[in-house]
């Protein structure tokens, strides 16, 4: 399999404290990988990192064939302003962005794709709510439904499932699986190992370093889950530089 | 008196009130749409520290230049966006929470402005500038309210995606395009130009009035973006023609009326607007089904 993504030494993290330390490795196209590990433990930094949002501070991130603009990604706590007077349509209508820009049409071959989305996550009904009168469940699918319609080869989840209900958690998953399905790409941050069990083939457990990588049986195991648990901990500001960056 | 003496007369009678009229008209369709956006972008502190900052623009263009329209309107334009930008920027820079930059520097082109224009102009002209002179809009000022109407309103139609994106979901703009920046400098953009021409006829402490105050109404009446910015503007309307009467009949400097009015409408829909007034819950609707 080609790989879509390749980490190389990479250090990534925010005024000068790396949240991921000297990750390498490969994200196959087509992979659908579930990215695990305490808090603190540079998830949602590799994901920003990924999408362009962070600069690395030393390693390099390589696409393979697809621009970190192209790429659909659920950020944790979205900075949706939630009283903005806009339906469930239009922001649902948001993923097609790519295609239409500020100007372009949506005409009917849009229409229908906008609706195929809204109905795949189950929302068909709530076109004209307003999302100010959503729940958290509610809303979650239509974010997913935006990611749908952004048609993207690769799909970067942060922490999708926190504090959401469990029928859309399954609902949703059976979306994840069929990206899966249609040969997408797949990175999800969770914490649910039981659902990482369930539906993930791959799993990189992180604890600012790269604890283990490959195929879930082999990454979820206590001694990793231990050896992870020990890892993490608070930025220290007096922590000497780091020995590895330096040789 | 008939009700037509009382409501249409004093503008068939008098060409000051006709030109006072079809100025708020355009003033309130450019001011009403762009006020609507500011105000859900919670951007209506910046908007009254631009109008503000207008003051010592406008008065520098006086002092120069007397009482040439395209001098003050340049040089309000320019200080209203210095403003914008520097509070921004001050707010990047520094801990300080924008909304405390903004007083201060609202408050320091406020006492600019006074300072300046006292140093060339007497008290007629400090009150003309501090309240304006809707009664007394000649054809430049009317050519001038009239050109940033059209533009705000065509602008507007150019920028919508991108701007209502960003308001929405600025971090969604932000991974799938560069647009959002440009959008928002533009905006501000449109806001200085409407307070520049609202200084005309409103003056520096009121001309936010006509942005802000139908905004507000237009959110107790509806909850859907393109009806709040119909309502706006209408209000808008609606707050300088009653202003104009109440000003005609009583006597009430016409600026303050027209806002005064605006209030009044405001007040009448935070107590009976459909969307949230407070006495709406007092008349008996049954819950619906789902």
């Amino acid at each position: 399999m080609a790989s879509l993504l390749q980490f190389r030494d990479l250090t990534l993290g925010y005024d000068r404290h790396p949240a991921i330390h000297h990750l390498s490795g490969v994200v196959e196209a087509g992979s659908l990988t579930a990215v695990v590990g305490p808090n603190g433990a540079g998830k949602s930094t590799l994901f920003k990192g990924i999408v362009g949002l962070l600069r690395p501070h030393g390693g390099m991130i390589e696409y393979g064939g697809i621009a970190p603009v192209d790429i659909a990604y659920l950020p944790q706590a979205a900075e949706i302003d939630r009283s903005f007077p806009i339906h469930v349509y239009d922001l649902v209508a948001m993923g097609l962005w790519r295609r239409i820009g500020a100007f372009g049409c949506i005409g009917k071959l849009e229409r229908g794709k906008i609706d195929g989305a809204i109905a795949a996550v189950g929302l068909t009904g709530f076109e004209l709510r307003q999302i100010a009168a959503l729940s958290g469940g509610q809303m979650q699918r239509a974010l997913f439904a935006r990611l749908l319609l952004q048609d993207s080869r690769l799909i970067v989840l942060d922490e999708p499932f926190n504090a959401i209900d469990d029928k859309t958690v399954a609902d949703l998953t059976d979306l994840i699986r069929r990206w899966h399905r249609e040969g997408r790409t797949v990175l999800a941050a969770l914490h649910d190992f039981d659902l990482v069990r369930r539906h993930f083939p791959q799993t990189l457990l992180l604890a600012r370093e790269p604890v283990a990588w490959g195929e879930t049986g082999r990454v979820l195991t206590v001694e990793h889950l231990m050896k992870a648990r020990r890892m993490s901990g608070a930025f220290d500001e007096r922590e000497a530089e780091c020995s590895v960056a330096a040789e | 008196m008939t009700l037509s003496d009382f409501l249409v007369s004093p503008f068939v009678e008098f060409e000051f009130m006709r030109r006072a009229l079809v100025g708020v008209v355009a003033l309130a369709v450019g001011a009403g749409p762009v006020g609507v956006l500011l105000m859900l972008r919670r951007m209506s502190l910046m908007g009254d520290a631009m109008a503000h900052a207008i003051l010592p623009g406008a008065a520098i263009g006086y002092l120069l230049f007397g009482l040439s329209l395209m001098a003050m309107a340049s040089g309000g334009l320019i200080a209203g966006l210095a403003v914008a930008l520097l509070a921004g920027g001050v707010a990047r820079a520094t801990e300080m929470k924008e909304d405390a930059s903004l007083a201060a520097m609202f408050l320091l082109s406020l006492a600019l402005g006074v300072a300046i224009v006292s140093l060339r102009g007497n008290n007629i002209d400090l009150l003309h500038f501090l309240f304006g002179s809707v009664l007394a809009l000649d054809n430049e000022a009317l050519m001038l309210i009239a050109t940033v109407a059209t533009l705000s309103l065509v602008t507007l139609a150019l920028i919508w995606r991108p701007l209502v994106l960003e308001s929405v979901d600025p971090g969604f703009l932000r991974s799938v395009s560069r647009a959002g920046g440009p959008a928002h400098i533009i905006f501000l953009g449109l806001v200085a130009l409407n307070l520049v021409g609202g200084f005309q006829a409103l003056g520096t402490l009121l001309a936010v009035g006509i942005m802000i105050v139908p905004a507000v109404i237009s959110r107790f009446w509806s909850r859907d973006l393109t009806a709040m910015i119909v309502i706006a503007a209408v209000a808008g309307i609606l707050s300088g023609y009653i202003g104009l009467l109440l000003s005609f009949q009583s006597g009430l400097a016409a600026g303050p009326a027209i806002i005064l009015v605006a209030g009044l409408l405001y007040c009448g829909s935070v107590l009976f607007g459909r969307c949230g007034g407070l006495l709406r819950p007092l008349l008996p609707r049954r819950p619906l089904e789902a």
